[in-house]
């Protein structure tokens, strides 16, 4: 085990990670809040899309993160009419948001880009001084992109929305009993979008940053059940920011650890690899059958004066 | 492990008589005929304005959606197309079999595609050394069980976490759905692949040892198999206990437990079920149509089917027509987005807006037609881990 095995391993780690770490937080706060969000994928892929079109006709990373963020938003907007609005069923519509996601963005880079697919220039990385000299960890952990700090921030700043304001404590409300939360005055529908809204938000990010940081390029279907494995991560997480921090960066070893073997010479087919994550996932699930919780108004649709 | 789901479903047990007769009543609708006739009424729109948003998306990417709905009838219907569009109907029925018996028991089977792929994958390497051994008819009746057990097999670790810890089934069938993929790949990589070829595939069975095809046609005698599936699980699920006691499960599944049903032994039942008649379908596609399997192939059929097994109300009648029209959809949609020069994907965005269309149509007729399909028992579903 080389130098080069650990630091492609902690640097490919927190690459492979950090979408997982955006789109787990957002469902975080989306399952809090009573509204379970299977769509997810789709609002990743639609937010990479976004984000790397306007990032490739910009040329800032930056614009893209936030076009990437809208594109997240617009499909989430779906499931705030149909899931908080209307009360559908959550399952349903998040299922058609997946493949209207997926089917959009593979038809829309069809028709654009064709069988060519143009690549962005790498997003500018900074490096601290003295700690990015540090062996191992320098050139992986303290060389990353800015968003990865920003990664870092909003998993502190969700932590505290949902522990220690008035906001994170109505978005809790209304996963566990909304009707209480109605009681004391406050609007469950508009704390449930405004929920539902983040949600989407940080699925954009994720998706912006598999497109514009990860790899530079939009392929369709490129997330490949990565908003499904943000789903268990959150489950696991019980609610709780850090916990879904530390999923993501052990899972983003899972989707690292065959390239990083690569590079110390070690050769594994790829179908292994690719695996990999997804029977880790159900390892662990297995194990941890009986600790996963959800809030218990999760996936009941809430309407005023109904029994329940 | 009984008590386990008896700690998990008792909480609150007041009324649950109620709950049992409530649950009966909702499995038997009053009105057949008023409810059918909105049913298919609210499935022809949702489809409709469906084909309308697709037409102006369609529209938007610079196409014609009128030549490209043409493109769809004039390959999936037209000359021999049809034919190709019966033969893929077989396939489809036999996996949207699955997912009707595994949804009217409240069960998220979502899965779908691993478990067809990973049968597939077997039956293909498995069936030149048998074909080449065994008599022919009876060859395929051993690989079409091969692909039954298999596709049964891998829903059995989802169905025991949910039936044993109410583990959410939605998530373990679409992770072990992707396991399967990439097992699928590294069988016919490995120990299924075929020294003959360049590109990683299996080795070809004999065109004359496939399943016969109806004379006069080029459609194997699979179809005949699925709606053979079709009728059969039909008067299951309508005509017998098994399909009530599933029905109710699916309904309200304390209020099955409180009416003395084996609740677990009816998760595993109806799970295994499911992925039996998928592997069933993976079946009738490769000893009907291809008769090998290509590494990285994955039709994409499991969550796309899911909508039309939805539209059909789970009614396994219903989804006969349903599943021509999706077969016509995909066999000349192929022709239609390569005419077009757009990706073959524009099924999944129609797909997905009428699933969007069809939960918004329920709403619309919800007063008159009274009964909802989806509702309490998708919570039931998700109840998993401890109680809070």
């Amino acid at each position: 085990m080389t130098v080069a095995f650990w630091t492609s391993l902690i640097s490919g780690m927190i690459l492979a990670g950090m979408p997982l770490l955006f789109t787990s937080l957002g469902e975080t706060i989306s399952e809090q809040s009573g509204i379970l969000n299977i769509g997810l994928e789709g609002m990743m892929l639609v937010g990479a899309y976004a984000g790397f079109v306007a990032a490739l006709y910009s040329r800032s990373p930056w614009v893209g993160v936030v076009a990437g963020i809208a594109g997240g938003m617009v499909m989430s907007a779906i499931m705030v009419l149909f899931c908080v609005r209307l009360g559908l069923d959550q399952i349903v519509v998040g299922i058609a948001i997946l493949l209207v996601g997926e089917g959009l963005t593979s038809l829309l880079h069809g028709a654009q880009f064709g069988s060519s697919y143009p690549r962005l220039g790498g997003m500018m990385d900074i490096k601290i001084p003295l700690l990015s000299k540090i062996p191992v960890i320098g050139p992986s952990v303290f060389s990353q992109p800015v968003i990865f700090w920003l990664g870092i921030a909003l998993a502190l700043i969700v932590r505290w929305i949902l522990k220690s304001t008035n906001w994170g404590l109505n978005i809790r409300a209304a996963g566990e009993k909304p009707a209480a939360l109605d009681a004391a005055g406050v609007n469950v529908t508009w704390t449930r979008t405004a929920a539902v809204l983040t949600t989407g938000a940080f699925a954009g990010i994720g998706g912006a940053y598999m497109a514009i940081v990860g790899s530079g390029i939009f392929v369709p279907f490129m997330t490949n059940g990565l908003g499904f494995i943000a789903i268990v991560v959150t489950m696991l997480a019980r609610g709780r920011a850090m916990w879904a921090l530390a999923g993501s960066l052990l899972f983003g070893i899972c989707l690292q650890i065959g390239t990083s073997l690569q590079v110390a010479g070690i050769d594994i087919p790829t179908d292994v690899i690719f695996m990999l994550p997804f029977l880790v996932v159900m390892v662990v699930l297995v194990i941890s059958a009986r600790q996963a919780y959800l809030p218990a108004a999760l996936c009941v649709p809430y309407k005023r004066g109904k029994k329940g | 492990m009984s008590d386990l789901i008896d700690r998990e479903l008792t909480p609150a047990v007041t009324g649950s008589a109620v709950e049992v007769v409530e649950a009966t009543a909702r499995a038997v609708p009053r009105n057949k005929w008023k409810t059918s006739s909105a049913q298919v009424i609210r499935a022809i729109l949702a489809i409709i304005v469906a084909f309308i948003v697709g037409a102006v998306v369609i529209l938007l990417l610079g196409r014609n959606p009128l030549t490209f709905y043409a493109d769809i009838f004039r390959a999936g219907v037209l000359h021999a197309g049809w034919e190709d569009s019966v033969t893929r109907m077989s396939v489809l029925l036999l996996m949207g079999m699955g997912y009707v018996v595994a949804f009217r028991g409240g069960i998220w089977n979502i899965g779908g595609d691993g478990q067809f792929l990973l049968s597939a994958a077997i039956i293909a390497g498995a069936g030149p050394p048998l074909l080449s051994a065994l008599p022919m008819g009876f060859a395929l009746v051993i690989l079409s069980l091969i692909g039954v057990v298999v596709g049964g097999s891998w829903t059995v670790l989802p169905a025991y976490l949910r039936a044993s810890y109410g583990l959410n089934e939605i998530i373990t069938t679409v992770m072990m759905s992707f396991i399967g993929i990439y097992v699928a790949n590294i069988l016919i990589k490995g120990p299924f692949r075929s020294e003959q070829t360049t590109v990683p595939q299996t080795n070809v069975m004999p065109f004359e040892k496939l399943l016969p095809k109806i004379p006069g046609t080029t459609i194997p005698i699979g179809i005949f198999v699925a709606l053979a599936v079709v009728v059969g699980l039909h008067y299951v699920m309508t005509r017998t206990s098994i399909g009530l006691r599933l029905t109710v499960m699916g309904a309200n599944a304390r209020a099955a437990l409180h009416a003395g049903l084996k609740v677990k032994r009816l998760i595993l039942g109806a799970f295994f079920a499911s992925g039996a008649f998928i592997g069933l379908g993976a079946a009738m596609e490769i000893l009907g149509v291809w008769g090998y399997m290509r590494a990285d192939w994955n039709p994409k059929y499991g969550l796309t089917l899911f909508a039309m097994v939805f539209l059909a109300r789970l009614n396994a009648l219903a989804v006969i027509p349903l599943t021509g029209m999706f077969a016509v959809l995909t066999i000349g949609g192929h022709a239609a987005s390569r005419n077009a020069d757009l990706p073959n994907d524009f099924m999944l965005l129609l797909v997905g807006l009428i699933l969007l269309l069809m939960t918004l149509a329920e709403l619309i007729t919800i007063g008159k037609a009274g009964r909802r399909l989806l509702g309490q028992r998708v919570v039931q579903a998700l109840r998993f881990g401890r109680e809070p």
